[in-house]
């Protein structure tokens, strides 16, 4: 198995993440993340669903919701040419003795702290899931109150768009 | 032009444009302001059948006779519900229908009104697509593009749920619509360099074998499959869902593949190097144990939809495109190299399979009928040019093995979602699609059960079809199930229609139809002849067979199709070959 993240661009239209969703879960795919937001163009939205599949099945997970009709463009995205951010906010147990050690990893991580409470701090974090996963194991000794989570977001490097295509698409039925 | 209307006006108007004769439904709340305008129309007829489920297969039925969009209509809540079979059964067999329901009001939707399914949401796994469409303006292009999606690409069923204040609405209708479908983009030229590697391997192969599926028929390629065939000598098999798309009196035919299918037919499966899959699906009833399927074939995978190509079976060479022109294709690059195949060993292999292992069944000593023999004797006097419509089970297998078909599309049944009950209302619809062909239900007691009441539907309408009832008291197919894997405990099978309950001749009476029994060999002929000459009622006849007729031979569900028996404990002797 292994990790693939793949650029879903579908029409904004009601209904459309329930297609999508109800089609993994259909064929026997889990999503290990998914994240939907409108672009840069008001009839598209875009959908970064991270999936944990060998490659053969991913295939076939591709050409499936190739064939939803409110689906525009499939792009599956590689870790070394893209990139990946998840954001986090964390609630983490932190008084007048030790906010400063939080703080101090807070700087390390490059997070900002974006609520302060007498024995609380709250953090808010970016970056890959790996950079995640540390952040959150060493502000695990102070104790972790609550803490919420995105899917990933992704884009590729360099110039090329991968909504162009499916502008002119739907330009020409507009 | 523009003009105002309603919401409701407007379906009917865009139902008119977009070519609808026939449409099959009941009304009810959510939907009846669109039954208003649809009282006057002049070119749609609606048909009012007695269950919605009716509908929605006689939509397929018509559907699959005419290669046109068959449409049945339905309102919200359980209307809506009762067409989920239907849509299921169109879905896994990719027939082309639009299916149009009402729905509550869009401020009552989500409020668990009276009435009120989310269908759309309830459908979406078993569509190709469907629409909630609340905004008047959307009724017509939306119509239009059901249509569209429906009935190109791989086709399949849409449905298009409608919310009451839609329709009453007031609106401007103009057309054609421009359709919005961005998405959707059916690739149906295939790739030349694929049809020159497929050309390439079939030059190569020694032993080639074309597996015929439903979308050579759907792509209307039956006269290129036989111009490929007789060019290149290669033998065909044809699936269920294929049956008569190569004729059967063809000697280059092996019959049909799968649980059972001949021996012939499987044999050149499993002993093929090639195997040019065309609009076929490798499904499981067709490969059997898939890790031990065709152990020594390359694949060649034709079918019109990109998802079924190495779904299940890994293609060497995949073409993505229309039947009919992947076929048009391969015979333009055959026919330009000079390079054939030389198939005589295959074929000499392949005939002895044909001749040691024909399909056959027992007769009983004691006088009673086999079903087996009804279905022959049907097939050969009421010969090739009718429609033959069969439920599912026993009697369906029997259907494929028995009745020889010459035509592409005269066989219409319930291949892959396995629908009890289709063959009485698909039967129906295919009539009242080619009303000047005879159309035959072959129909199991069980199955008739399930869907008898549009039998009042075609007497009304005056739809004559033909219903041979294969009655052996029984759900035939799983008792054979029963016998050959549960110790011939018989649990819940036996229908007991040994004390006529209900009687089908009384039955078929009461609903206005010609009511006829048969239970012995010689009335037969006689029989069928008689239910021929009848042709301005319904006509059913309840013949009744012996119940202990297994259909063979059997692949048994999830074992190799190399472990094939012809009989109880009787497997094929599979010579011993180079491989």
């Amino acid at each position: 198995m292994s990790r693939h993240t793949l650029s879903v661009l579908v029409e904004n239209k009601p209904g459309v993440l329930a297609r999508v969703s109800a089609l993994f879960s259909r064929r026997g795919f889990n999503i290990d993340s998914l994240a939907v937001g409108q672009t840069e163009h008001d009839d598209i939205s875009r959908m970064t669903i991270v999936v944990n599949v060998e490659e053969l099945p991913l295939e076939q997970v591709t050409k499936q919701l190739n064939k939803l009709v409110n689906v525009l463009k499939i792009v599956e995205l590689d870790p070394a040419q893209c990139v990946q951010r998840e954001l986090m906010l964390i609630k983490v147990k932190a008084d007048a003795e030790n906010r400063s050690h939080v703080l101090e990893l807070v700087q390390l991580f490059r997070a900002r702290c974006v609520d302060v409470a007498a024995d609380a701090v709250t953090i808010e974090v970016t970056g890959t899931t790996d950079k995640l996963g540390a952040f959150v194991k060493v502000l695990e000794p102070f104790g972790i109150k609550e803490l919420v989570q995105s899917g990933m977001v992704a884009i590729g490097r360099g110039a090329r768009s991968i909504t162009d295509r499916s502008l002119r698409a739907l330009d020409r039925t507009a | 032009m523009t003009e105002r209307m309603t919401g409701a006006q407007a379906l009917v108007r865009a139902l008119e444009h977009v070519g609808v004769d026939t449409v099959f439904g009941i009304p009810g709340g959510a939907i009846l302001p669109a039954y208003d305008p649809l009282y006057d129309s002049t070119k749609v007829r609606h048909v009012l059948v007695r269950h919605e489920q009716g509908a929605g297969h006689a939509a397929e039925g018509y559907a699959q006779a005419t290669g046109r969009v068959g449409v049945c209509m339905a309102t919200s809540g359980p209307g809506a519900t009762n067409l989920v079979t239907p849509l299921a059964d169109a879905y896994m067999d990719s027939v082309p229908i639009v299916a149009i329901t009402g729905q509550v009001a869009s401020k009552a939707i989500g409020t668990d009104a009276f009435q009120e399914a989310d269908i759309s949401g309830i459908t979406m796994p078993i569509t190709k697509h469907n629409f909630l469409v609340t905004d008047p303006a959307d009724i017509a292009r939306t119509i239009m593009e059901a249509f569209h999606i429906a009935s190109t690409g791989r086709p399949g069923p849409v449905l298009v749920d409608i919310s009451k204040d839609a329709l009453q609405a007031e609106t401007t209708f103009s057309w054609p619509p421009v359709m919005q479908l961005p998405g959707y983009r059916p690739v149906t030229r295939p790739h030349s360099k694929q049809i020159r590697e497929a050309a390439k391997l079939i030059a190569e192969a020694r032993r080639p074998v074309l597996y015929v599926g439903g979308g050579v028929n759907k792509a209307g390629a039956a006269p290129e499959l036989r111009r490929l065939a007789e060019l290149t000598e290669i033998p065909v098999v044809t699936t269920l869902m294929a049956r008569g798309t190569f004729p059967d009196s063809h000697p280059q035919h092996l019959g049909m593949p799968g649980m059972h299918g001949t021996v012939a037919a499987v044999g050149a499966l499993q002993k093929s190097d090639l195997i040019i899959g065309l609009g076929v699906r490798f499904d499981d009833r067709v490969t059997g144990d898939l890790e031990t399927f065709a152990p020594y074939a390359k694949v060649v995978h034709a079918d019109i939809d990109p998802a079924e190509i190495s779904k299940n079976r890994h293609a060497d060479v995949p073409i993505v495109g229309d039947c009919k022109e992947v076929l048009g294709d391969l015979i333009a690059a055959i026919e330009g190299s000079d390079q054939r195949g030389d198939y005589s060993a295959w074929w000499t292999l392949l005939n002895g399979y044909k001749e040691t292992y024909p399909l056959g069944y027992d007769d009983y000593d004691d006088g009673s009928l086999a079903p087996q023999y009804v279905i022959e004797r049907l097939g050969a006097i009421v010969g090739p040019d009718a429609f033959y419509v069969a439920g599912v089970g026993q009697h369906q297998m029997w259907a494929s093995q028995f009745v020889k078909y010459e035509k592409p599309g005269t066989f219409i049944n319930s291949g892959g979602a396995g629908t009890m009950g289709f063959a009485v209302p698909a039967a129906m619809g295919a009539k009242m699609g080619r009303p000047e062909s005879t159309v035959w239900a072959i129909d199991g007691d069980g199955c008739f059960q399930m869907t008898n009441q549009e039998l009042a539907t075609c007497a009304l309408e005056g739809v004559p079809v033909k219903i041979a009832i294969i009655n052996n008291g029984n759900l035939g197919m799983v008792r054979q199930w029963q016998t050959l894997f549960y110790d011939q405990r018989y649990s819940n099978t036996d229908l007991q229609s040994v004390r006529r309950i209900p009687d089908f001749v009384k039955l078929a009476e009461a609903y206005g139809c010609v009511g006829l029994r048969c239970e012995r060999p010689e009335d037969v002929d006689a029989i069928i002849e008689k239910a021929m000459e009848i042709n301005d009622v319904p006509v059913v006849i309840d013949f009744v067979v012996h119940a202990d007729a297994m259909v063979w031979p059997m692949v048994a569900a999830g074992t190799s199709n190399d472990d094939i028996k012809i009989a109880r404990d009787m497997a094929p002797t599979w010579e011993n070959e180079d491989e």
